[in-house]
C-alpha cells in the first residue's frame, strides 16, 4: 500500500488500534477516532498520528476528523452497525474513495454488500482458515460449501 | 395494516396505543426481556424479544409481511440498519427511522432512508415560546390529523399538582413535553404538572377538544 494516504479508522479496540499502529509506522497519516479515550492506550508509543475522542455515528465528529479529506476509512469499532452507517457515510456523504467495515454477522454482511459497501466479516474469514485447515490435503474446500453459506 | 415497531420506552408503548386504536396490527420487537413481558401484558401486540437490527429477529418477527417499519431506538446506527434492512431484504414498502442527533436526519435522506428528528422539533417548538394566550396551536402534522398545542396551566386547572399518569386523558393524546422556566422537560408517568407549565400537547383531532378539557378544565 502507499505510504503516504490519509487514513481514519474508527474504532481503537485490538483490530483498530493494531491497524493504526501499523499504517502509521508506514508513514501514513492517521486518524483514530474513538467513544472512550482509554482506548487510546492500546496505540504503541510510536503511533504518530491523531486521536479523536467522540461516536462516529455524529455527523460532528466525522467532520472533526476530515472525512471529506481521507483517501481510506477503515471501520472497525465491535459493533455491526456502526460500521456499516460510518461505512454508508463516508461513500455517500464525504465521498471517501476506498471504505471498508467490518462486520461480525455474516446474514447481514452478506444483505450490505448488495448495497455496494464493502465488508470484512471475520466470521466467515475465520471459517474459511478453520475449514481449510481441516481439509483433506488433496480435496481442498472449493467442492464444499462456502463458508458463508455453512454458517447460515 | 401491519406496522412493525422496533425500540422501547414510552415512546414504543404510546406508538403501539396509537396503531392500535386505529385498528392497526402491531408486531413490536424490543431488546430488554423485562419490557416485552410488560409490554405483551399491556397491550394487544406481538412481542418479539431481540435486536431488530439482526436480520434472523426481523424474520422472526414477521417483517416480510410487514407494511411498515418504525425504527425509534435510541441509537441511530441501529434504526437506520433496521430500515435499511427492512427494505433491502424484506421488502416493506414504508420505513422511517428516528434520529437521535438531528445532523444525521439530512445523512439518512441522503442513503435513503426516511427520517424524523424529534429534537429538532422540540427546539423550534421551544424557540417559539412568545405567545401570551393560554392556548397556542403550534403546528399541523400530516395534513392536520395531527395537532400540536402548546397549552398553559393555570392554577385552578384540574391537572396543576397531579403527576402525569393521574390525569385522565383520552387515548391518542400525548403530553410530548413541559416547559418549565426555560426548560424543556420530556415527561414521564412521574412527573407532576405545575400552575405555570407550558405543555406541548399532541392530538388527533377526534380527542383534540377532551384532550384540552382534561387539561385546562374549561369547557367550551
Amino acid at each position: 500500500m502507499a505510504s503516504d494516504l490519509y487514513i481514519i479508522v474508527i474504532g481503537c479496540g485490538r483490530l483498530g488500534s493494531y491497524l493504526a499502529n501499523q499504517l502509521s509506522s508506514a508513514g501514513n497519516a492517521v486518524v483514530v477516532v474513538d467513544w472512550n479515550e482509554r482506548a487510546f492506550s492500546n496505540l504503541s508509543p510510536e503511533f504518530s498520528g491523531f486521536r479523536i475522542e467522540g461516536d462516529a455515528v455524529e455527523s460532528a465528529v466525522l467532520r472533526q476528523a476530515k472525512l471529506d479529506k481521507a483517501d481510506l476509512v477503515l471501520a472497525t469499532t465491535r459493533k455491526d452497525n456502526v460500521n456499516l452507517m460510518v461505512a454508508q457515510v463516508a461513500k455517500v456523504v464525504f465521498s471517501v474513495p476506498r471504505v471498508l467495515a467490518r462486520v461480525f454477522n455474516p446474514k447481514r454482511e452478506e444483505i450490505y454488500r448488495r448495497l455496494g459497501v464493502e465488508t470484512i466479516c471475520p466470521t466467515t474469514v475465520a471459517a474459511e482458515v478453520f475449514l481449510r485447515a481441516t481439509a483433506p490435503p488433496s480435496a481442498g474446500v472449493s467442492a464444499g460449501v462456502s463458508p458463508a453459506e455453512a454458517l447460515r | 395494516m401491519t406496522v412493525l415497531i422496533v425500540g422501547g420506552g414510552r415512546p414504543l408503548y404510546f406508538l403501539c396505543r396509537t396503531f392500535l386504536a386505529k385498528g392497526h396490527n402491531v408486531i413490536v420487537i424490543n431488546d430488554d426481556a423485562e419490557e416485552c413481558t410488560q409490554l405483551a401484558r399491556r397491550l394487544k401486540v406481538t412481542v418479539i424479544c431481540g435486536d431488530g437490527s439482526d436480520p434472523a429477529t426481523l424474520e422472526e418477527a414477521g417483517a416480510a409481511g410487514a407494511d411498515a417499519v418504525l425504527a425509534v431506538t435510541s441509537r441511530d446506527q441501529d434504526n437506520l440498519a433496521i430500515c435499511q434492512l427492512s427494505v433491502l431484504q424484506y421488502e416493506v414498502p414504508r420505513t422511517l427511522a428516528l434520529v437521535n442527533d438531528p445532523d444525521n436526519e439530512d445523512v439518512f435522506r441522503q442513503l435513503g432512508v426516511g427520517a424524523f428528528a424529534p429534537t429538532r422539533l422540540f427546539a423550534s417548538l421551544i424557540e417559539q415560546r412568545t405567545a401570551a394566550d393560554a392556548i397556542t396551536n403550534l403546528l399541523p402534522v400530516a395534513d392536520g390529523k395531527v395537532n400540536v398545542t402548546e397549552v398553559k396551566l393555570s392554577g385552578d386547572s384540574p391537572a396543576a399538582g397531579r403527576a402525569l399518569r393521574d390525569l385522565e386523558l383520552p387515548a391518542n393524546a400525548l403530553i410530548a413535553v413541559i416547559l418549565r422556566n426555560g426548560d424543556a422537560v420530556v415527561p414521564h408517568g412521574d412527573t407532576v404538572l405545575r400552575t405555570g407549565d407550558r405543555l406541548v400537547l399532541l392530538t388527533l383531532p377526534e380527542n383534540h377538544g377532551p384532550a384540552l378539557r382534561a387539561i385546562t378544565g374549561e369547557t367550551d
